[in-house]
């Protein structure tokens, strides 16, 4: 009895998936050009990760927090990020025409792109946005190699 | 302690309004603005903008907040992941009452701007008695 099929040789689930992920990356790009695409995690705060020769930072927007209630751990590979956001409650006899500004707390892991050294980590909090700056362990920092001629 | 957990939101863009010097998008600021028969009060979440670089446009009951960000990012930093956007912020508002220019207070604070609004004596509503006749 022949088999009769839609589908083309070859034709797996896990690369169909995959093709049409490319795809999808790349109509993201195309719109929103190179290195833009977002990527979203789903939890608060959201975070814009970036480096330098020495440095690993993580920056995030966190307007009107106590910086006493933050929390900053490097845990293996990861950086975690808690706290709350408290919005004080007005005086009893206001009327609302907008309340968009959430109060809550937070709890976000993020994944390092590199070793970062747990030592060395400093956090600054100004004008709402929270750095955190890593410093890169001395055997991933990039180093020029000469070309010796022979 | 009923407190929820906070979700992540993208920030929401202005409308394209007039023709920007300034490079870069324009964000609208989230914003709680509530009423007491005295005055209006507007907070808005604005991070990245300094205390000095908030500007305040009011014309009668017309109110333009506009916030310039510092460089996201020092010279020399390349991006390696992104999850929001930077930009200015801007927001226009048609307030319900005239405003009493001179009276208008603004605080700048991690990132939040506080504007105290206070009503003109003629907006300010009055209790109107009525006579048993």
């Amino acid at each position: 009895m022949p088999i009769f099929t839609f589908r083309e040789p070859g034709w797996s689930p896990d690369q169909e998936l995959e093709r049409l992920q490319r795809r999808m990356g790349r109509l993201f790009e195309d719109t929103f050009g190179p290195g833009l695409a977002l990527w979203r995690p789903g939890v608060y705060p959201l975070v814009n990760i970036s480096e330098d020769h020495d440095y690993l930072y993580v920056r995030a927007e966190l307007p009107g927090i106590n910086p006493q209630e933050m929390e900053i751990t490097v845990h293996e590979g990861n950086l975690i990020l808690r706290g709350q956001r408290k919005i004080p409650a007005e005086e009893k006899d206001v009327n609302y025409h907008r309340r968009e500004r959430e109060s809550g707390y937070f709890r976000r892991v993020v994944n390092l792109p590199m070793p970062v050294n747990p030592d060395k980590v400093e956090a600054t909090y100004k004008d709402g946005i929270l750095t955190v700056k890593l410093a890169k362990p001395e055997e991933i920092k990039p180093r020029v190699i000469k070309v010796q001629s022979a | 302690m009923a407190e929820t957990e906070l979700k992540p939101k993208a920030k929401e863009e202005a409308p394209a309004k007039g023709e920007r010097v300034r490079p870069g998008r324009v964000f609208l600021p989230a914003v709680d603005i509530f009423e007491t028969p005295e005055a209006l009060t507007l907070v808005a979440d604005m991070p990245g903008v300094a205390s000095g670089k908030v500007t305040l446009d009011i014309k009668d009951n017309h109110l333009i907040i506009s916030g310039e960000i510092s460089p996201p990012m020092a010279p020399g930093e390349t991006r390696l992941a992104q999850e929001y956007y930077t930009g200015d912020f801007q927001r226009e508002f048609h307030l319900g009452a005239i405003i009493d220019q001179a009276r208008i207070e603004a605080s700048m604070k991690d990132g939040v701007l506080r504007l105290l609004l206070p009503k003109a004596e003629k907006a300010k509503p009055r209790k109107i008695e009525v006579k048993v006749g």
